[in-house]
């Protein structure tokens, strides 16, 4: 029957075809000519060590992206990413036995419960998010606005600025461990040259292969996408909108969670507001990647994407001659013009629809 | 149909408003055609018709809602053309929707003055000055309110007149009043009615388009009848019954009956009720409303815009939460918390709008199996299966073109209805509920939907269809319940029955 449908297929129309695939084509567009850009402009940025610095300085959002990526997928929205990741970061740090220098009144247990005890803060956390859009129908724009503000006010009250350095041993090995090394041959020193991977990138692949493998083929998945596709329909359709968005902003703040702490193990310390940065980043990786802020239409493989480009930008006006104050109004620009290219996808996607 | 206005009554006096061959087209669809109206000075006219006769297009012509049409409208004998509604406003003619637009948030006073608030020399809100205005033109209206009151917290009746003394401070000669009583008690209708006399003993004209024909025939001097895009008659109220009107309405006797418009009912009460609704009401539009539904049996429910279909449809599908009354399903005592509940329990539903159940930008296949995903693994989406079932319905339905990988927004309006049917199809449900199943359908896809009906009928299905049409009701029903303002006006369940009759219990 596909090889019917094939044949039934009409001619290759252009204008459908970008409509359909702007958002797909564009981030992938931009990521291509910021690669050239870079290495023409600077000769230390298309390197081997070079490019795999950018994938591991992304992979602590790629794990806060692929939550995100759910949540934005159901036309929602969670501003409390970042706060949570550092809250749940320093909650494990909490429960970890520190050096006699640092001056905080923790509670030292076993590893692995410090583990399940940070992880279950960070569920703590979503399932707070999700009983305030769902039960009581805050807006998720404000509800997480206010979650960013509690989470914080949580890592204030655990460290009271304080610096934590210790982590249970998963954790230090998962956030600043390698997990194995590529071996290069001998260099010109005639020593053995190799490149390092770092656990964290293997732990971002996996959080993405599995969100990939949710999103696209499990039932869950399914509905995630209808629910961002036309709320009410669904509803309609006697799908659990409730449900669905209430355990996308669950999963978010897990992943949010792991983050955080991979996030203090690969900084090397767990401190108030260190991954304020992280919140416009895994923002930004999502959206620049294609992933409608309408709902709906996306998935891993733009957030990849998305986030490559941020890795790229981030990285390499580093490696060009630039005045650093304007590297933030650079990151700025290009986010806004992701914005527009985002929400001009949708309008031609509908103005499409509309003329068939 | 008269080429010359008629005017028999209103004593020579010269009309306020002419509306001289006018017709309309929507695309390829003539919604008027050579249409002669006038209101005189000093009357309230009654405006009647089915859906889409063609008085509300009239009605926004002359309220500058709709530019380009063929004829000519004239007021006070002169030719206009009106180029928004600003314009008409601006030619003394207002119009009280039947959605009313008012902002509960605010004061009476400020809803009165929205948009033109008095200011003081300061370029700041006259509260003082708002108030009393608000006041004086509420007063006029023969009515105590106080203006600082908010909105909301007044009846829908009062909430009403307040829109209605907006029109007037405007400075409105003539009112257009669109289906003013459908959400107002008979004590509020006695009280709008004082008002609109008051008006016209002021020498207002008023336009009064209604489907409530008792409403119509009390309230207004002449009484003009639409059908089919085309003006049947004008006529003085005094020599007219209500079943005059309806004759004019539905056309009986000019034509022999046609398909829908009558039907002989054949409830059979040995079949088992499959759903109990019993002394339902929402606390809005809804009043103690019953009905069982019985399945083998599609049960019809017929009544105006605004009577209650839209609501009870939701609260059986576990949309809308129930402040009384209790649903049974097989016997047993239900209560459907959200719509997964509610199919989980074997109801199924397909809105009147369209676009409320389905996925424009997916594929059609999505769109079907949408509703019995858990149904085809636990766990996971097969889209084989998926399509494999699709493909089945689209050759059940005729759902045209026939595939399942294309976007649902790409099909015709009619074929997206069978999409949407199709979605439960699958699984036959308990009960099956259609809120306007053939709305805006071309014939052969009407006629496809209605065989679909009538088969799950056959498979032992409770069929639920609410209407505003009573074609709809009478092509498809076993037995009717007419719904009127929320709570059962009267039942139909053996023998011969009318469109005259549907519309004269509603």
């Amino acid at each position: 029957m596909s090889e019917a449908e094939v044949t039934t297929e009409r001619g290759f129309d252009l204008k459908r075809f970008l409509a359909d695939q702007l958002r797909n084509i564009a981030p992938v567009f931009t990521l291509v000519a910021l690669v050239v850009f870079f290495s023409i402009a600077s000769s230390s940025f298309l390197t081997l060590d070079n490019t795999l610095n950018i994938i591991r300085q992304s992979s602590i959002t790629g794990i806060i992206a692929v939550g995100l990526t759910f949540v934005i997928l159901t036309a929602e929205i969670d501003l409390s990413v970042a706060a949570i990741a550092n809250a749940v970061g320093i909650t494990v740090a909490y429960f970890t036995i520190q050096p006699d220098y640092v001056n905080i009144a923790n509670m030292p247990v076993q590893g692995w419960i410090a583990i399940i005890l940070a992880v279950a803060a960070a569920f703590a956390f979503g399932l707070v998010t999700a009983g305030g859009i769902t039960i009581i129908g805050i807006p998720s724009f404000i509800m997480t606005l206010a979650m960013m503000q509690i989470a914080n006010g949580v890592s204030a009250m655990l460290v009271r600025g304080q610096i934590a350095y210790q982590y249970p041993d998963l954790i230090t090995t998962l956030g600043s461990g390698t997990a194995f090394k590529i071996p290069l041959g001998i260099d010109a020193a005639g020593k053995a040259a190799f490149i390092p991977i770092g656990w964290t990138i293997i732990v971002c692949l996996i959080f993405l292969i599995v969100g990939h493998l949710v999103l696209t083929y499990t039932r869950y998945g399914r509905y995630i996408y209808m629910v961002g596709g036309n709320r009410e329909a669904a509803e309609y359709s006697g799908v659990n909108v409730k449900f669905i968005v209430g355990s996308v902003m669950v999963i978010c703040a897990v992943c949010s969670g792991v983050a955080g702490m991979l996030g203090v193990a690969y900084f090397g310390s767990a401190q108030q507001n260190q991954f304020d940065t992280f919140l416009l980043d895994a923002i930004a990786a999502v959206v620049v990647g294609g992933t409608s802020l309408f709902g709906g239409r996306g998935g891993i493989g733009n957030t990849i994407i998305g986030l490559l480009v941020l890795g790229v930008v981030n990285n390499g006006l580093d490696h060009i001659q630039i005045d650093s104050f304007l590297k933030i109004l650079i990151r700025g620009l290009i986010l806004l013009a992701a914005l527009i290219i985002n929400v001009y996808a949708q309008v031609l996607k509908e103005k499409q629809a509309d003329l068939d | 149909m008269t080429d010359q206005p008629i005017q028999k009554s209103g004593g020579g006096k010269p009309p306020l408003l002419e509306l001289e061959h006018v017709s309309k087209h929507f695309g390829g669809v003539m919604a008027l055609n050579d249409v002669d109206f006038t209101l005189l000075p000093g009357e309230i006219h009654g405006l009647v018709g089915e859906n889409g006769a063609g008085k509300s297009t009239t009605m926004k012509i002359i309220a500058g809602v709709h530019t380009d049409y063929d004829g000519t409208m004239k007021i006070r004998g002169q030719s206009v053309r009106l180029r928004s509604a600003r314009d008409a406003l601006a030619n003394s003619i207002g119009m009280v929707h039947q959605e009313l637009s008012i902002v509960p948030e605010l004061t009476v006073a400020e809803n009165v003055f929205l948009g033109n608030q008095p200011l003081t020399s300061l370029g700041t809100v006259d509260w003082g000055r708002m108030n009393r205005e608000a006041k004086t033109l509420i007063a006029s209206l023969g009515l105590n309110i106080d203006p600082t009151t908010t909105m909301g917290s007044l009846p829908v009746g009062l909430q009403q007149l307040v829109e209605l003394s907006r029109v007037l401070f405007s400075g409105a000669q003539i009112i257009i009043l669109d289906e003013p009583t459908s959400a107002l008690s008979p004590p509020e209708v006695r009280q709008l009615f004082e008002v609109l006399r008051r008006l016209r003993a002021e020498g207002r004209s008023m336009v009064f388009i209604s489907h409530f024909l008792d409403d119509v025939l009390e309230i207004s001097d002449r009484v003009t009848v639409f059908r089919n895009g085309e003006k049947v008659i004008t006529e003085d109220t005094k020599n007219l019954t209500k079943d005059d009107v309806i004759s004019y309405m539905i056309g009986r006797g000019s034509k022999g009956m046609h398909m829908g418009e009558n039907a002989e009912l054949k409830a059979d009460d040995s079949k088992p009720i499959v759903l109990s609704v019993e002394g339902v009401s929402d606390g809005r539009s809804l009043r103690d409303f019953s009905i069982d539904l019985r399945g083998g049996e599609i049960t019809g429910v017929y009544g105006f815009m605004g009577s209650g279909q839209i609501e009870l449809a939701r609260a059986l599908f576990g949309k809308l939460p129930l402040r009384r009354g209790s649903l049974k399903l097989d016997g047993k005592p239900v209560k459907f918390r959200s719509t997964a509940a509610a199919r989980a329990a074997g109801i199924a539903f397909v809105p009147e709008n369209r676009r409320m159940m389905l996925f424009r930008q997916e594929p059609v296949y999505k769109n079907v199996s949408i509703s019995i995903l858990d149904r085809i693994h636990r766990l996971l989406v097969k889209p084989a299966e998926e399509k494999r079932i699709t493909e089945t319905h689209i050759k059940d339905l005729q759902i045209r073109p026939p595939r399942t990988a294309i976007p649902l927004g790409s099909l015709s309006g009619g074929n997206q209805q069978k999409v949407a049917l199709a979605k439960w199809l699958t699984h036959l449900p308990k009960v099956l509920i259609l809120s306007e199943p053939t709305r805006g359908m071309d014939v052969g896809a009407k006629e496809d939907v209605i065989r679909i009906v009538k088969t799950l009928r056959d498979k032992g299905v409770a069929v639920l269809v609410l209407s505003t049409e009573p074609e709809t009701i009478l092509t498809l029903a076993d037995r009717v319940t007419v719904i009127r303002k929320g709570a059962v006006a009267k039942r139909f369940s053996k023998g011969h029955i009318e469109k005259a009759d549907l519309l004269a219990a509603a």
